[in-house]
C-alpha cells in the first residue's frame, strides 16, 4: 500500500491565526469562546460563538478579499500556510499533478444571506456580480486551487461537519490511486449569522449556557448543554512518503488509514451506540493495517451535545477500547463544522509528535453514561504519553462518519 | 470636467479592482492592462450609475474597452 505522509500544516482558528498560535493556546487552555454582543442576538436563546482570534482582514489583501466569501478567506489563509510550510512550491511539482480537496458543512453562508438583504432591499440589479462564485460550496475549494496553481483536480466534499476529515480521506485515495503527487486538503467554515444560529438553537443543538462562555463548551460533562458555534479553517498538505523523503520535505506525520461509514439511521440523530461511528473507526484501523492496542489517542468529535457525546463514547470504547487517551478540543474551539475534522486532524499530528496530549476544558463532572466512565479522557491538564498512533474522528449530519488515523513518521 | 470624471473612475477602480489612480489612464485597457475581470466590469458599472447618475446598458458595457471609452460614455450621457 502507498505510504502516505503529511508534509504542511496550516490554520486560523478562534485560538489563533496560524498552526502555532493555535495549539499554543490549546495547551495553556485558553477558550476561545465569547458571548455576541451585537444587537440581534439579544433575543437569541443560543448567543455564544467562537470567532477568528485575527481577522481575516488583516492576512488577506484588500483587493482579493472583496471577491472572497469569509469561508473561502479562512481556506485560503489556512493552505497558504500549509503549501508554504510544506515547501512543495519550491519542489517543482508539476502543476497538473498538484489536487486540492476542500470541505465546508455550509458554504458561503454570508454572502447568501447577505446579497439577499441587497436583493430585499435595492433590487436584483445591485446584487453583487460574485455573488454565485462566493456562495457556492466548492468555492474554499476553488479558490485554494486558484491560490497555489493546482491543476490536477480540485474537489469539494460536502458532508456536513465530517466535511474536513472527508476530505483528507478523500486525498489519500488521490494519492493511493496516483491521480496526484501533492494534495492539499483541509476544511474551511465561516457562518456566524443570525440565520444559522437560530437554525441550531431551533434544533436545540447549541448550548444557552450564555453567562459563561468559556465554560460552555464542555464535552462528556455531565452538564453539557449543546455546542458552541465557531468559524475558522485548518489544511495539510499530503505527499507519497517515498516522494516527500526524497525532496528532504519534513514530515509531520503519516496518514496511515480512513474509514467512512454512513449510520442508515436518522438524519441528524446519531445512533445511539454509536454504531457506523465505531465501524469508520474500524475500518480505518484495518486500513492502517493496526490493532485497536496500537491507538494511543483518540481526537474525540465530542460537540458537548447531550447525546452525541455518549454516542461517540460508545463507539470509542467498542472499536478502539478504553486504554486511550481521549480529548476533546472542541472545549476550547468551538465547533468548526466542516472545518473541524481538518483542525482536529492537526492537533491530533501535534499530539504525536510532542507526545503531549491536550486536556478536556471544562470536564469537570463527567457523565454517569457507561461509556463515558470507561474511557479515560484527558482533563485538568495536558498528559505526556508515548504515542506512536492517534484516531481522529468526525461525524456529520446526514449520519456520515469518518475516522482517520496517523501515526509518528 | 473629463479630469473630474477620470478621477472619479480612478476612485471606482482603486475600491473594485485595487488599480492605483495613477494607472487609470484613458489609454488602458480594463482586461488588457489593468487585469480587470468580467465580473468586476459589471461592479465598476453600478459604482458608475451611483456616482454619476449614468447607468450603462449590458450591450454598452462590452463596447467599453478602456478607461478613456468609459470616460467618453460618462460624458456623453450625463
Amino acid at each position: 500500500m502507498t505510504d502516505v505522509v503529511v508534509t504542511g500544516l496550516g490554520a486560523t482558528t478562534p485560538l489563533g491565526g496560524d498552526v502555532a498560535s493555535t495549539w499554543e493556546a490549546l495547551l495553556a487552555g485558553r477558550s476561545g469562546v465569547s458571548r455576541i454582543t451585537d444587537d440581534w442576538a439579544k433575543e437569541f436563546p443560543a448567543q455564544l460563538v467562537a470567532r477568528l482570534a485575527q481577522d481575516p482582514a488583516e492576512q488577506l489583501d484588500r483587493v482579493r478579499a472583496r471577491r472572497l466569501d469569509r469561508s473561502q478567506q479562512v481556506a485560503v489563509i489556512a493552505a497558504e500556510q500549509a503549501w508554504r510550510e510544506s515547501g512543495a512550491a519550491d519542489a517543482g511539482v508539476a502543476p497538473e499533478r498538484v489536487a486540492v480537496v476542500f470541505g465546508t458543512g455550509i458554504g458561503g453562508a454570508l454572502t447568501l444571506l447577505g446579497q439577499d438583504d441587497v436583493l430585499e432591499e435595492k433590487g436584483p440589479k445591485r446584487v453583487s456580480p460574485f455573488t454565485i462564485p462566493m456562495l457556492m460550496p466548492n468555492g474554499p475549494a476553488a479558490a485554494v486551487g486558484l491560490a497555489v496553481g493546482a491543476r490536477g483536480g480540485v474537489h469539494a466534499p460536502v458532508s456536513a461537519c465530517a466535511s474536513g476529515a472527508e476530505a483528507i480521506r478523500w486525498g489519500l485515495d488521490l494519492l493511493r490511486f496516483d491521480r496526484a503527487d501533492v494534495v492539499l486538503v483541509g476544511g474551511a467554515e465561516a457562518c456566524v449569522h443570525p440565520l444559522p444560529m437560530a437554525g441550531f438553537a431551533a434544533m436545540r443543538a447549541m448550548s444557552t449556557r450564555n453567562d459563561e462562555p468559556e465554560r460552555a463548551s464542555r464535552p462528556f460533562d455531565k452538564a453539557r448543554d449543546g455546542f458552541v458555534l465557531g468559524e475558522g479553517a485548518a489544511a495539510l498538505v499530503l505527499e507519497r512518503a517515498d516522494a516527500a523523503r526524497a525532496r528532504g520535505a519534513q514530515v509531520h506525520a503519516r496518514l496511515a488509514g480512513a474509514g467512512a461509514t454512513a449510520d442508515g439511521y436518522d438524519l441528524v440523530a446519531p445512533h445511539p451506540e454509536g454504531e457506523g461511528a465505531g465501524r469508520a473507526i474500524s475500518a480505518a484501523l484495518r486500513d492502517a493495517g493496526l490493532s485497536a492496542t496500537d491507538i494511543g489517542h483518540v481526537n474525540a468529535h465530542a460537540t458537548s451535545t447531550p447525546v452525541g457525546d455518549t454516542a461517540e463514547a460508545a463507539a470509542i470504547r467498542d472499536s478502539v477500547g478504553d486504554h486511550v487517551l481521549v480529548t476533546a478540543t472542541k472545549s476550547q474551539t468551538g465547533h468548526l463544522l466542516g472545518a473541524a475534522g481538518a483542525l482536529e486532524s492537526v492537533f491530533t499530528i501535534l499530539a504525536l509528535r510532542d507526545q503531549l496530549v491536550p486536556a478536556t476544558a471544562n470536564l469537570d463532572d463527567p457523565d454517569d453514561d457507561a461509556a463515558v466512565q470507561a474511557l479515560d479522557i484527558v482533563r485538568r491538564e495536558a498528559r505526556k504519553a508515548p504515542l506512536t498512533a492517534a484516531v481522529n474522528d468526525s461525524f456529520g449530519f446526514g449520519g456520515h462518519n469518518i475516522a482517520l488515523v496517523f501515526t509518528t513518521p | 470636467m473629463s479630469e473630474d470624471i477620470q478621477a472619479g473612475l480612478a476612485e471606482i477602480l482603486e475600491e473594485v479592482a485595487g488599480v492605483a489612480p495613477a494607472d487609470a489612464t484613458p489609454e488602458k485597457s480594463f482586461t488588457e492592462d489593468l487585469d480587470v475581470d468580467s465580473l468586476s466590469m459589471v461592479e465598476i458599472a453600478t459604482a458608475v450609475e451611483d456616482k454619476f447618475g449614468v447607468a450603462i446598458p449590458d450591450d454598452e458595457l462590452g463596447n467599453i474597452k478602456t478607461v478613456g471609452d468609459a470616460i467618453s460614455f460618462i460624458q456623453k450621457n450625463k
